[in-house]
């Protein structure tokens, strides 16, 4: 195998008394969408502040295109395309002028500079927006735009760090796009998300983190195999009657979870759960079939306690 | 890109900025000469001017040159307060840039120079107003130019060392009301400090305004009174003031780097 474009091991980082990551090991290829996918507070933006080498590692190691992050940050950076969670785009400039000053920044000459922000704009679909100021753009927008300024010297190695939360379903669905695209010409994406279904539409591989650890790693499609079975049956049942029904459910499925006004069942066959179910004359409400996702994986790994 | 030249990519995106909003900066670059000279000088003067002093000038060189380094100040510690706050906090320009090549002290570099730009032309713009007034003569007036930005810068660097250490705007403006507004009124730019209680005379030997209004004064107009100025050499007013500006720069690129790299 290829040198990995980025190494991890034992990589830590502590603030204070603070475990933020601890020791996680990770391979990154060249050409991949490696996700990181966690709740919040699960040390994913640490993480990738450490491989942006704009946070120090505690201890461990960590290799970044071969360089070490600690002493040879500027070549990394100049390898290198951030999209951070937070918007930080410069309102006073227009949406052209926020690439221009980046590609600045990275040392490129002005042709180049005016040559590239052509293509992105097209490619982030902001063409008509280049001498409109910032401020009035929509979310999305800005977001296409920071993406877009993350590519302006031609990384080679994106990382996004939950790039499209707070948008609308459309504004996500055409950053996905746009990201698909990216991919596909052969660019190394790193992307932290909470949301399952951008984690099972980007990711070639991912790692779940929860709590500073990894949980478990491997593709969309592996870890679903690896911590679900395949079918899951929600049961919703009238108010009051879930306490005494939940002692007769026992061994009806591979797995079986009781919250206050459901049951959820994890199970390889659904229909042999739900004659089951008519066998031991239980009769819900609802009964919702459907397959496992990545979803039922991360409740499973991470909990489903609220963590705020 | 070498050490050298990467703080210049900071002035370059200051520029792209400045070529929208500067008509704005122009406007206030007159507006405030023009008022403080206009009441200062030209109002209070004609009564200063009546009474029996010994300025040995009349009141509007000698407020001119105080007003100068006192803008300055007020110019510079403002650069260090608010785009600074916004850099790292509200805006975070500061965090973006440093995924780039660009590093915490070429941010704090670049705003160095930029200061220099900014308030070199503010501060001619002064003197050709307090020349148009009548205050100064053009030789004088553009004399106190170099010692009035040195005064700006050594406010721009250490306010900018204050401001990445905060969290909040609130601090800010404390500093302003209670530092920055203080050292206004009371840095000899309105009345030599040899008007003050003995006491106030050492304090004001000790703050920075003081040392620019002096180094402004004794540059600008070499023939002042001995009882407008004080006793002491130019050069204890620079080394003041190229102390507090090398401090500042050294820690504000020390404090914004804890800040953007945790």
């Amino acid at each position: 195998m290829a040198e990995p474009l980025v190494q991890a091991r034992g990589l830590t980082k502590r603030f204070g008394d603070f475990l933020a990551v601890d020791a996680v090991d990770f391979d990154i290829a060249k050409g991949e969408a490696f996700g990181f996918l966690g709740p919040n507070g699960a040390g994913k933006t640490s993480t990738m502040k450490m491989i942006t080498t704009v946070s120090p590692i505690t201890e461990g190691k960590l290799s970044v295109f071969g360089f070490d992050p600690a002493t040879e940050g500027r070549e990394i950076r100049k390898r290198l395309g951030v999209v951070p969670q937070e918007d930080n785009l410069d309102v006073e400039l227009t949406v052209a002028e926020n690439l221009y000053v980046y590609g600045r920044y990275h040392d490129m000459d002005r042709a180049r500079i005016r040559q590239r922000t052509e293509e992105l704009l097209e490619f982030a679909q902001l063409a008509d927006r280049a001498k409109s100021k910032v401020e009035p753009l929509s979310g999305g927008m800005k977001r296409r735009l920071i993406i877009a300024r993350a590519l302006i010297n031609e990384p080679e190695l994106v990382i996004l760090d939950e790039p499209t939360t707070g948008l609308d379903p459309q504004a996500r669905h055409l950053l996905w796009d746009r990201l698909y695209r990216l991919k596909r010409e052969g660019a190394t994406l790193i992307i932290t998300t909470h949301y399952m279904d951008e984690a099972e539409q980007l990711c070639d591989r991912l790692v779940v983190m929860d709590k500073g650890k990894i949980v478990a790693e491997g593709s969309p499609r592996q870890l679903i195999s690896q911590h679900a079975p395949r079918e899951v049956v929600e049961l919703r049942f009238a108010d009051g009657a879930i306490d005494d029904i939940a002692l007769r459910l026992e061994d009806v499925a591979n797995r079986s979870e009781v919250l206050a006004d459901r049951v959820i069942l994890y199970t390889d066959d659904a229909e042999a759960t739900q004659h089951e179910l008519t066998a031991r004359d239980i009769h819900p409400e609802q009964v919702l079939v459907r397959r496992s996702t990545l979803e039922d994986v991360f409740l499973r790994l991470t909990g489903r306690s609220l963590i705020d | 890109m070498s050490t050298l030249t990467r703080p210049f990519r900071v002035v370059e995106s200051e520029l792209v900025a400045y070529r929208r909003t500067w008509r704005g900066t122009v406007i206030s670059s007159f507006v405030n000469p023009v008022l403080f000279l206009a009441a200062m000088g030209v109002g209070l003067g004609s009564i200063v001017d009546a009474t029996d002093n010994d300025l040995a000038m009349p009141y509007l060189a000698f407020v001119a040159t105080g007003l100068m380094a006192a803008t300055a100040m007020q110019a510079g510690a403002g650069d260090g307060a608010w785009p600074v706050m916004a850099g790292v906090k509200w805006r975070k320009e500061f965090h973006g840039a440093i995924t780039t090549p660009l590093g915490p002290s070429d941010i704090i570099l670049g705003r160095f120079y930029w200061g220099v730009i900014r308030l070199t032309f503010m501060l001619v713009v002064f003197a050709v107003i307090a020349v148009l007034f009548g205050a100064l003569a053009i030789g004088p007036a553009l004399l106190a130019v170099p010692p009035a930005v040195v005064t700006g810068l050594a406010f721009q660097t250490a306010v900018t060392a204050f401001t990445v250490t905060r969290e909040d705007e609130t601090s800010l403006s404390t500093l302003f009301r209670f530092g920055i507004i203080p050292l206004f009124l009371f840095s000899g730019t309105f009345f030599p400090i040899s008007q003050l209680p003995d006491v106030l005379q050492w304090v004001a030997y000790a703050t920075p305004l003081f040392h620019g209004v002096e180094l402004v004064r004794k540059i600008a107009l070499p023939e002042v009174d001995a009882s407008a100025v004080t006793a002491l050499s130019v050069w204890v007013h620079v080394a003041y003031l190229v102390i507090m500006t090398g401090l500042g720069l050294f820690l504000a690129s020390r404090h914004l780097d804890r800040r953007l790299r945790p």
